[in-house]
């Protein structure tokens, strides 16, 4: 095993680099002419043209291209990767989790957290599980690696909070029990196969 | 000293058509091992006996198929490791295994670090085509530690193996479980392997080998470690964690002074608290094996530790009042080597009772013998020794790694063992037949020396007085015995047939009186033997016998005669061919017997460091200042293997160090391990940086830890002995200062998985007369404790454990071991 990362004891000093940025304007005039150079250019014109066109359009045509949200919303793709939702069996309304901890592993925001336990049942149990949405960037990797299609992206988009980070509990992602009949399986990345049924081989079983 | 170092014969073995070298007598396995060749195996351990249950490591010798676990290389022998017909073998084996194996691999505790998981990939099982009906077996605990299912076992029995031929308890052992009969056309369609070992797969599991549910062993834990599946796993860790989770932080067990490599994993505590904790400690078990302490006792962390700076100042002003530090013998060479600086600049005396004996000791040793440290270790008796001699130690309780050394010994090297102790143990003689119990009184620790020169010295060497005396023990008696002879009697018989007499011969047994010479050796007697069958007991036990050891306890250091013994042991070495190895008393004893220049008493201002004093610094977080625990620091230990081990931080600390402190008094560099290579080189350290000590073993299982300390031999004359007292030996109700295995000092009971208390230990007979609670009343004090009974304790004497530093038990014991109580039922 490398000791490496025994030997470095100043923890903080590691090397950053800064972006190259130019150098910014000193004086008044320099500042000025900055100013005017990004503000004031061809394409100005060409954009409140369209801007225009756009608004005549729909004043006078009738054309529409947007909708009243947040009264109105467009319907999203089922593949659309939003904020987590936790499933549930249909059967037993036990959690789908079983706490192997996979998407503990693969996420690469590192935003995922989770606490197990063995229970009365001498079964694992996630105790606690978090999501970190001020860091997760919605990449749906811990929906494709979940073994038991627990983990999935839900259609909720709106992440508006008054904190750049919102914590989700292992509660707040579970489907209600009584909202069982809505639940909706997931059809994004790391759900099954239609065919799945065909590329299964099965395994000699004696019972 | 024997100074004989047998270089290790090789021979040219050819594997896969390319040349290699291998030692002679080497198993194929570990030579292609040694060689950094890949050949699979489940079952093999090194350092233990080939099990022969998984089968998969066939290869083919020669031509022929033979398992690599348990053939010996030969001169040119050629190998192949895969045969067409081999890797048909293993592919059947594997798929053997992995019927009826669940797959919930997702939840299982080994979390992707599973054998069974790894060679079924590697084998490239992608289909199975063999089943029978499962049978349930249910999750049991073995222990308060052990956590056995049955579900996922694979019986590959390599914690059979590991308990039997390396910690000696053989407390677990394969079992029926009832499984169904394989189906017979089976035997035809498979590989005549897999079908064997499927056969014996099918109907067994592990159980407890006492036949009851618990094992009532020692709680190493050493099965979870080399299981190769999720079946054995700590109690405390099933569920907790994927083994991917955890951060691996390479350090020494801090308790025995075995000083063994061990992992420190941790991670987060959970998700409200990121504070990192350690869930559980791993090991290298292919070359070394952990006791219960290095194990179980790792979460004595000083949590509670923040900068004061009153509390600072307050412990500088302690410092430069203090007339004595007093501390023990956990603690790093590091700080001792601090302590050590406080004596030369400041003048304060060095008070450490747990290390003062063996310090003298080993400074009689060298005076007599030339030597400044012992001659072998551990490691090095697994590997050659045959006969192995354990004086002064309780092997089950105060060194692991010797209990360990003399268990394998008898185990694979078909060796022979002699144990002298006064308190009887149990399970000493289970570790081999060829063991011979000396129970002797307490106090006649030099007879066993002296029987040990009288059995193995090279008689001509010894000094002529030392032979006489050793011959004045003997006697020759002459004894009638009854013997039974066969007499030939030759008789004339009538034939009835032929009405002819006829001669016949017949034999006739009858019992003679002889007159025979019976010699005795009275020290056999002495020691509690039997003179009149020991010759023939130790004829038997020298068969083949070519490297003797002997470990040298705790006993001999407490000893009233402590220099006598030490010339005694400088006497054998010098005269018999037998390498010598000493415990060092608990943790760093031998770093701070080396680095500090201790004084016998304490006086005046006395500042405790993890012991009683006026102002005590201590890292279990109850002094007057905090300081870090042995997890929560890097510095070196120095272990029984005469090695500078480095240990690293796995368990944030917040507080002060002893080096701030000593910042503050005198002139001391930055960091703790800037110490590292400041340790005297005179008494064998080297000027080596901390960070540029290697923490690894090699594929052949070299130790490659640290450094190991330069001893210097010099050539003198052979000690004068003296001769020692019968009389002198203690009689009456005798305690012992003594531990429980796996308890060793405060922070071992300050860990949650450690849960052998603090008592009186006495053999059930004598636990049932003392009742529940007793007064153990000493010359110079009394201690009221409960009364616990010991299973494999024999005899009348009681065991006083002394790891709570707080009870002050070293005080009540004195300059002893063994000592004079009354003992009152309370």
């Amino acid at each position: 095993m490398s000791l490496e990362q025994f030997k470095n004891r100043n923890v903080g000093t590691q090397n950053y680099t800064t972006l190259d940025v130019g150098t910014p304007p000193e004086t008044g005039t320099d500042k000025f002419l900055q100013v005017i150079r990004r503000a004031v250019k061809g394409e100005l014109f060409v954009g409140l043209w369209v801007v225009m066109r756009t608004m005549l359009q729909a004043l006078f045509k009738n054309d529409m291209h947007t909708v009243k949200y947040p009264f109105e919303k467009l319907p999203i793709s089922p593949r659309y990767r939003a904020i987590h939702d936790m499933l549930i069996l249909l059967e037993s309304g036990n959690y789908r989790c079983i706490g192997c901890g996979l998407c503990e592993k693969i996420c690469i925001s590192n935003c995922i957290s989770m606490d197990t336990r063995y229970d009365e049942n001498q079964r694992k149990e996630v105790s606690e599980y978090t999501i970190n949405f001020g860091r997760c960037i919605f990449c749906g990797y811990c929906a494709e690696v979940c073994p038991e299609l627990a983990i999935v992206h839900g259609p909720r988009y709106e992440n508006a909070s008054e904190q750049r980070a919102g914590f989700s509990l292992f509660e707040d992602m579970l489907t209600p029990i009584d909202k069982l009949n809505l639940q909706q399986e997931y059809d994004g990345f790391g759900a099954i196969s239609p065919n799945a049924d065909e590329n299964i081989k099965q395994t000699p079983l004696a019972y | 000293m024997s100074e004989v170092k047998t270089v290790d014969n090789m021979v040219s073995i050819t594997i896969d058509g390319i040349e290699y070298k291998a030692k002679e007598g080497e198993y194929i396995l570990n030579a292609a091992r040694a060689n950094d060749i890949f050949v699979p195996a489940i079952c093999y351990l090194t350092r233990c006996s080939p099990t022969l249950a998984c089968r998969i490591c066939l290869v083919e010798a020669d031509g022929k198929q033979v398992y690599s676990c348990n053939t010996k290389v030969k001169e040119g022998m050629e190998i192949t490791i895969d045969t067409p017909n081999i890797l048909e073998e293993r592919r059947a084996i594997m798929e053997v295994y992995d019927v009826n194996h669940p797959l919930q691999c997702g939840v299982c505790d080994k979390s992707g670090e599973c054998e069974l998981q790894n060679y079924t990939l590697e084998l490239g099982v992608d289909s199975q085509s063999y089943m029978i009906p499962d049978t349930k077996r249910e999750t049991t605990n073995w222990s308060s530690v052990l956590h056995y299912d049955p579900g996922l076992c694979i019986v590959c029995e390599r914690c059979t193996t590991v308990c039997k031929d390396m910690i000696g308890d053989a407390a677990i052992t394969t079992a029926k479980r009832g499984g169904a009969d394989l189906d017979k056309a089976y035997k035809e369609s498979m590989p005549k392997d897999a079908y064997s070992m499927w056969n014996k797969l099918q109907k067994s599991v592990i159980a407890p080998s006492n036949g009851t549910g618990e094992t009532n062993c020692s709680d190493c834990g050493e099965c979870i470690a080399v299981c190769p599946v999720g079946a054995l796993v700590s109690r405390d860790f099933v569920y907790q964690s994927n083994a991917w989770d955890l951060k691996r932080i390479p350090a020494v067990a801090a308790h025995s002074s075995d000083g063994a490599q061990i992992y420190y994993e941790v991670k987060p505590t959970s998700i409200t608290d990121r504070t990192e904790r350690i869930y559980r400690i791993t090991n290298e078990w292919s070359y070394v094996s952990l006791d219960g302490s290095a194990r179980f006792a790792y979460d004595f962390q000083n949590t509670t530790a923040v900068k004061d700076q009153a509390t600072f100042d307050r412990a500088i002003e302690a410092f430069k009042k203090a007339e004595t530090i007093r501390f023990n013998a956990m603690i790093t060479n590091e700080e001792a080597l601090m302590l050590q600086t406080l004596k030369e600049k400041m003048g304060i005396k060095l008070y450490n009772p747990e290390v003062r004996a063996f310090q003298k000791f080993l400074n009689h040793y060298e005076a007599a013998s030339g030597n400044s440290l012992w001659s072998t270790d551990t490691d090095a008796i697994m590997k050659k020794t045959d006969f192995v001699i354990s004086i002064g130690s309780s092997l089950r309780n105060d060194s692991p790694a010797m209990k360990y050394a003399f268990n394998n010994v008898q185990k694979l090297n078909k060796g022979a063992g002699l144990y002298f102790h006064p308190v009887g143990d149990t399970l000493i003689p289970t570790f081999g037949k060829n063991v011979e119990i000396f129970n002797h009184k307490v106090g006649l620790e030099e007879a066993a020396l002296y029987l040990v020169l009288d059995l193995f010295a090279n008689k001509d060497k010894l000094p002529s007085e030392v032979k006489e005396y050793i011959e004045s023990f003997k006697s020759t008696r002459t004894e009638i015995i009854k013997e039974k002879v066969e007499k030939t009697v030759k008789e004339m018989v009538l034939n009835e047939e032929t009405g002819e007499e006829e001669e016949v011969t017949k034999k006739v047994k009858e019992t003679v009186d002889k007159e025979i010479t019976v010699s005795s050796n009275g020290l056999i007697d002495l020691l509690g033997g039997d003179a009149s069958k020991f010759d023939d007991v130790f004829a038997k036990m020298m068969k083949k016998k070519e490297h003797f050891s002997m470990m040298l306890g705790e006993d001999l250091y407490f000893h009233d005669k402590a220099e006598n013994i030490a010339k005694l042991v400088a006497l054998i070495e010098a005269t018999c061919n037998i390498d010598v190895v000493m415990t060092p008393p608990k943790s760093n004893a031998l770093g701070v017997a080396l680095i500090c220049d201790l004084d016998d008493t304490a006086s005046g201002y006395t500042v405790g460091y993890n012991e009683n004093g006026d102002f005590t610094l201590s890292a279990l977080g109850t002094g007057d200042i905090d300081m870090p625990a042995m997890n929560q620091q890097e510095g070196t230990l120095t272990n029984i293997g005469k090695r500078v081990l480095p240990t690293n931080a796995a368990v944030e600390y917040e507080g002060y160090e002893l080096n701030d402190i000593m910042k503050a008094l005198v002139d001391a560099p930055e960091l703790t391990i800037d110490w590292t290579a400041m340790l005297p080189v005179d008494k064998g350290f080297k000027k080596v940086d901390f960070d540029s000590l290697p923490n690894t073993f090699t594929n052949e299982g070299v130790d490659n830890r640290g450094y190991i300390l330069n001893t210097n031999n010099c050539d003198t004359e052979l000690p004068e002995v003296d001769k020692f007292d019968e009389n002198s030996v203690l009689e009456g109700d005798i305690a012992y200062r003594c531990n429980p295995a796996r308890q060793f000092n405060d922070f071992t009971d300050k860990s949650h998985e450690i849960f052998e208390a603090f008592g009186l230990y006495a053999s059930k007979e004598k636990a049932e007369s003392l009742g529940e609670k007793a007064e153990v009343v000493f010359e110079n004090g009394s201690i009221i404790l409960d009364v616990i009974a010991d299973e494999k304790m024999t005899g009348d004497i009681v065991k006083v454990s002394d790891f709570r530093a707080a009870q002050g038990v070293y005080d009540l014991f004195g300059d002893a071991r063994y000592t004079n109580v009354t003992l009152r039922k309370v």
